[in-house]
């Protein structure tokens, strides 16, 4: 029925010379293995795509024409992508390197060249914006970059030039090649910031000797030749890329925080010139305390010199628009905007307009644009942006002018605001697109079931309240049946009514008040924490953002960890989640807790933590609103208690001494165990100390408490069973040596026991090196590491097994298990390195486990755990066979069809989150990073699911044959038997 | 370091049979770090110290001396002393309580004995007083060492190592500890058996392989050259006939 999938199914014949050879390992293989293979009309059916570039640095658009559709954008994630700025829809985008290899230095664009200088002025890049294909790519000599420029001879741009830190160069915009290159003088003293053309026979390059002088030097661009060179005395400047800009005929202006002063300079004087002062205070303007001013300048075109007007940012939320005049050392102010966010120039054709936006009410700013000659505001071209009480407060605005038919001047502008959101307008004021930047770096998430619709509600609230009496309660059990005989009613109305419209109109949208749990608990409400400190609700179904919460004053490099105190389960209380954010440095940490459906923030009252904290955990006991208790540990080693009514005080006393937590300081190798007094107090009772001398940790994971194992053990082929030893304790602890020798590196694996502090296994991985990515479930631990002798990656797989009788049947507890469980180990060959991984969860643990591998490739491999077992035979025994394992083959198979994307490659993959459905055959996968990527596994095929054609009618009607069979021949008995016995 | 006796001991206590002796095969051959320094053999003694009170504050009193032997060989053994009649009534109260029994050892390197270098700080480990009781003072004392020979962690447990609340009278049971006592350093994690594996390829391929290569092309489809033959002939003289067949017809 359905076509061939997109990738190859396993089921191909092999040919006969290889069956031959490997005639065993097939018909084994074909036994085992899992085709996940989609079919193609699958696609997108339960999986979707999401594609981010991360926060904006640069941002051009297309032409200065009405009709121009594209938007170019080069972000912090070191990507230059291009939008279509009618839709917001990617059109291409390019990733490079991560970290600063390929962070994106400058962005300019002259027509159809985008020219970017890429890993501190490591390469110079041009790009062809119509297809974004890459033009050229120049290597530039060694040293920090520090300014680039077009160069303009008689009217054209054929140049661009760079500076760095000790030289100039030129290239030629066709083709890259260096036209020059020459070391710039005094290179020690000096700081070169910033160059300059204004479309003349010359190249202006300054610098500057910090609070001393500057330095002019002009170079000829036919040859580099040094035509001049001056330096000018200029106490009060200590840098020309934060308070100069270039205006009018090449005169320099600077401000000076400090005197309250405006400084000019025309920079091509032949006689040796002096800076002239202005004094603010004689323009009637006042900056306000503690800012620094700003000045902005725009330069329309690089054969001609900038505008003389420019704007002078006296305060966060003042601008004035000033004009030098003619004379050159002159200033005349033309506007003042108070109160004004943001502002900036654009240019279309002859005219040059001043955009500014200006606050209008609580929730909404207004922009505005200006003649930059006059100063006066043209009229009718008023935008409305809506401020999201949620989002962040706007940050940069990029402002797209273009000429209309009537010769006057139109516009669309992005905004971007503080929590990376771009947000795309138009007039008058119709929001285009936003695209939610954010997302491109998301730090940790959980999966949350969604609530229960309104009858389903009903229903268990009837359960939930007190009983009172025998007639009340008949008369609620009444109106419940009513309210859902109403509700039936309403919905047999709605299939009637909708039943008559063409299918393509009847469209389920997802919004908040209609989010309701499914059948099998298939869609759910993702959480998303994202560095910027901005929260999303996203529907899990359609990847549609159901809601977002801005979290202000969140410093950059907060660390976050998310926990779920409530689920839906306890109706009528709201799910509750808490999010820890804690400074990395201070270590001072505050919550955040919120209602994951609706993202609204809880009015609960928090704890003060005074104390950095060092450890959070969530326990399983709950107070009488069925919220988990979440501890945190301070550095004094006491513990606060969240929520802390007086039930959980008095519960905490009870079981305080069954509590225990362990802390790591990873910088001292030290791992310590601790138990908690009735007083809320905590004594240290164990100490593990790895020396850093030898080796360091570098990751500790413990085991998912939602996790589930159905099977106690493993059957064996003698039909002994093999217990497994399943600790909900243990901690996986990975270790690196410290020494990166080749030959003597090392990755440590330490298995401890988080209540005891015993050492249950230690094993030592010799010849390796990180990074170490490894999954820690049930009764193993699977790592992947680079072996440095054999230049490859690994994999390397621990299962622990107790033996085949158990200490203890019932219950399992640390303090009581004195025997070593047997460890068994096995390593193989992975063909890839990885990014992440993961393991697949399920509802009740019968299914049979995946490990998601995600490549850097942007694939996610979808391993059968089947394949990573320890118990692997090297050779073939009839044991073996009989429990279903496959023959050991050191090197692990990368199979297309188990790339559970197919052909949607999800880059740079920071983590997979797993999440249990309804349905025990399907786990629900998340893959975020860039990209975000959600869709849905089944590791032991839909065992539980019928197929979409399952034949309904054949059953059925084989159903009723077989009982109309059995109906007449029994009929057909008796009147034998009668007959028989007549006779 | 990782020596036979130890690994003996591991056997009797786990009845790991397979891959222990894999393991313990490749510890001989991988722990080579701290050879150059084995100068010292004649060994050294730790104080091993314990702490159980009433009030769960930990004063940690002498229970004897281990003497650590590193080198290429390493050995302990403990020498303990019994517990007083005192000691004996404590451990019995803090039972009762379900108190912690702790120990701890300093932080010591079992090889690099030259410098005689003292770490400070100690590694502790405890287990429930309680049991400690029910077990008659049975314990399994484990010290684990890292690559180079440092001490990294000490455990203990009973054996058995339930709190059933069994009463223990005699007196006689408290009094002497009847410790067993390991060491263990890291297992070397297997590599990939790659030269395992070719091997048994190669196997496989002479045993099938041989007979196939020996057939020549022309032996081996001669059959369908043939039939390809015949079946060019057959159609090429069919083909005039039906040619003009329509020939006449037309």
């Amino acid at each position: 029925m359905f076509p061939p999938s997109l990738n190859v199914t396993f089921s191909k014949k092999p040919s006969v010379k290889m069956a031959k050879l490997t005639s065993l390992f097939v018909v084994l293989f074909s036994l085992f293995c899992i085709s996940e293979a989609v079919f193609e009309d699958q696609v997108g059916k339960f999986d979707w795509r999401q594609q981010y570039v991360g926060k904006t640095l640069f941002a051009h658009f297309e032409s200065n024409t009405q009709s121009s559709k594209k938007l170019f954008v080069a972000t912090d994630k070191n990507i230059f992508a291009s939008f279509n700025s009618r839709t917001g829809d990617l059109l291409w985008r390019h990733v490079d390197k991560t970290g600063p290899e390929g962070t994106i230095d400058t962005f300019l664009l002259h027509g159809q060249d985008a020219l970017m200088v890429v890993g501190d002025g490591r390469l110079l890049r041009s790009w062809d914006t119509n297809i974004g294909g890459l033009n050229w790519e120049a290597v530039l000599d060694t040293g920090s970059f520090q300014a680039a420029c077009f160069v303009a001879i008689q009217d054209t741009v054929k140049h661009v030039a760079v500076l760095k830190k000790a030289a100039i160069s030129l290239h030629y915009l066709s083709n890259g090649h260096q036209k020059w290159v020459e070391n710039l003088p005094d290179g020690d003293a000096v700081q070169y910031q910033a160059v300059y053309s204004g479309g003349e026979e010359e190249l202006y390059v300054l610098g500057v000797v910090p609070n001393s002088h500057l330095t002019i030097i002009a170079y000829s661009l036919e040859d580099g030749e040094i035509t001049k060179q001056r330096s000018v005395e200029a106490p009060w400047l200590s840098s020309v890329e934060s308070s100069c800009v270039v205006v009018g005929q090449g005169v320099l202006m600077c401000v000076d925080p400090a005197t309250f002063a405006l400084y000019t300079l025309p920079i091509q004087a032949e006689e040796t010139p002096e800076f002239s002062q202005i004094l603010l205070q004689s323009l009637d303007l006042k900056v306000s305390p503690g800012f620094q001013p700003v000045l902005v300048s725009s330069q329309p075109h690089p054969a001609r010199s900038p505008l003389s007007e420019f704007f002078l940012q006296l305060g966060t939320d003042h601008h004035v628009l000033l004009q030098l005049n003619a004379d050159g050392y002159t200033i005349a102010p033309l506007r003042d905007f108070q109160p004004s966010f943001l502002v900036s120039f654009a240019t279309t054709g002859e005219k040059t307009v001043a955009a500014v936006m200006t606050p209008k009410n609580e929730t909404a700013c207004a922009i505005n644009l200006f003649s930059v000659d006059s100063g006066r505001r043209l009229l009718d071209t008023t935008v409305i942006f809506p401020l999201d009480l949620n989002g962040g407060k706007p940050h940069k605005l990029y402002v797209h002018a273009f000429l209309k038919k009537d010769d006057s001047v139109g516009y669309r502008v992005l905004v971007q605001t503080q929590d990376h959101a771009l947000t795309f307008i138009q007039q008058p004021g119709r929001v285009v697109w936003t695209r939610e930047e954010a997302l491109a770096d998301v730090v940790t998430m959980e999966m949350v079931d969604l609530p229960l619709t309104g009858t389903q509600a009903e229903l268990e609230g009837e359960f939930g309240k007190k009983a009172d009496g025998l007639f009340p309660m008949v008369l609620k059990r009444l109106s419940s049946q009513v309210i859902l005989l109403q509700a039936w009613l309403a919905h047999l109305w709605k299939l009637f009514y909708e039943a008559r419209k063409p299918r393509s109109q009847v469209k389920n949208e997802v919004t908040i008040e209609t989010l309701s749990r499914d059948e099998f608990n298939l869609q759910k409400m993702m959480v998303m924490v994202t560095a910027s400190g901005k929260l999303f609700g996203i529907d899990s179904k359609s990847g549609s953002i159901l809601w977002k919460h801005y979290l202000e004053n969140v410093q950059p490099n907060a660390a976050f960890k998310l926990i779920v105190q409530r689920t839906t389960a306890h109706f009528p209380h709201p799910p509750q989640c808490t999010l820890l954010i804690k400074d990395k440095d201070t270590g001072l940490a505050t919550l955040h807790v919120f209602n994951p459906i609706f993202g609204r923030k809880s009015h609960i009252a928090l704890p003060a933590l005074p104390r950095p904290i060092l450890q959070s955990l969530l326990l399983p006991v709950i107070d009488q609103d069925y919220a988990k208790v979440l501890l945190l540990v301070d550095d004094q080693y006491k513990v606060t208690a969240f929520p802390s009514t007086k039930n959980v005080l008095q519960q905490l006393q009870e079981m305080a001494s069954s509590i225990f937590f362990y802390l790591i300081h990873s910088d001292q190798g030290n791992l310590s165990g601790f138990r908690l007094r009735k007083d809320l107090s905590t004594e240290r009772i164990w100490e593990v100390v790895l020396p850093t001398e030898v080796q360091k940790i570098v990751a500790v994971k413990g085991k998912r408490p939602n996790e589930h194992v159905h099977s106690q053990g493993r059957v064996m082929g003698d039909r002994s069973v093999l217990y497994k030893y399943l600790n909900p304790n243990l901690l996986a602890v990975v270790t690196e040596s410290t020494d990166t020798h080749p030959e003597r590196a090392f990755v440590g694996v330490f298995l401890v026991d988080g209540v005891t502090g015993r050492i249950i296994h230690e094993a030592v991985q010799r010849k390796a090196r990180g990074p170490v990515h490894f999954v820690h479930s049930e009764n193993w631990v699977v790592y992947e590491y680079w072996n440095t002798k054999s230049r490859r990656n690994e994999f390397s797989v621990l299962e622990l097994f107790e033996g085949t009788e158990l200490y203890n049947s019932t219950v399992f507890s640390s303090l009581d298990r004195p025997h070593l469980p047997q460890v068994l180990q096995q390593t193989y060959i992975f063909p890839s390195p990885i990014t992440t991984m993961e393991a697949t969860l399920t509802e009740k643990g019968i299914t049979s486990r995946h490990l998601l591998v995600g490549l850097p490739s942007g694939a996610i491999l979808s391993l059968p755990k089947m394949f990573l077992d320890p118990r692997r035979p090297e050779v073939v025994t009839e044991h073996s066979r009989e429990e279903n394992l496959i023959p050991y083959a050191p090197e692990m198979p990368i199979r297309t069809e188990w790339f559970i994307n197919y052909n949607q490659t999800v880059l740079r993959v920071k983590g997979i989150y797993t999440a249990p459905s309804g349905l025990e055959s399907t786990c629900l996968v998340v893959a975020y990073g860039l990209d975000i990527y959600q869709t849905r596994v089944y590791p032991s095929k839909q065992f539980d699911v019928l197929k979409d054609d399952y034949d309904y009618v054949l059953i059925s009607s084989v159903l009723f044959a077989l009982f109309f069979a059995t109906m007449i021949s029994k009929r057909l008995a008796q009147v034998k038997l009668l007959n028989r016995a007549w006779r | 370091m990782a020596s036979v006796p130890r690994s003996f001991l591991l056997l009797s206590v786990i009845p790991t049979i397979l891959i222990l002796c894999v393991d313990f095969a490749c510890c001989n051959t991988g722990r080579k770090i701290g050879d150059g320094l084995d100068t010292d053999f004649s060994g050294f003694s730790v104080p091993l110290e314990h702490s159980f009170e009433v009030d769960d504050v930990s004063r940690f009193r002498m229970r004897g001396a281990l003497q650590l032997r590193g080198g290429r060989e390493t050995s302990v053994s403990l020498s303990q002393s019994q517990l007083s009649e005192e000691d004996r009534n404590t451990l019995k109260e803090v039972a009762a309580v379900d108190g912690l029994y702790k120990i701890r050892v300093p932080r010591v390197s079992l090889t690099d004995r030259q410098t005689e270098r003292q770490m400070d700080g100690y590694l502790t480990a405890f287990v429930r007083a309680c049991s400690l009781v029910e077990s008659h003072l049975s314990d399994v004392i484990t010290l684990h060492t890292d690559v180079s020979g440092y001490l990294i962690g000490v455990s203990i447990v009973t054996i058995p190592g339930a709190c059933r609340g069994t009463e223990v009278e005699d007196e006689v049971d408290l009094e002497a500890f009847n410790t067993t006592l390991t060491i263990i350093a890291p297992t070397n994690a297997p590599q990939p058996e790659t030269a395992l594996f070719i091997e048994r390829m190669d196997i496989e391929h002479e045993k099938r392989g041989k007979p196939q290569e020996q057939k020549s092309f022309f032996a081996k489809y001669w059959y369908l050259i043939l039939g390809g033959a015949i079946f060019l002939m057959a159609s090429s003289s069919a083909q005039p006939s039906a040619g003009g067949a329509e020939e006449q017809q037309s």
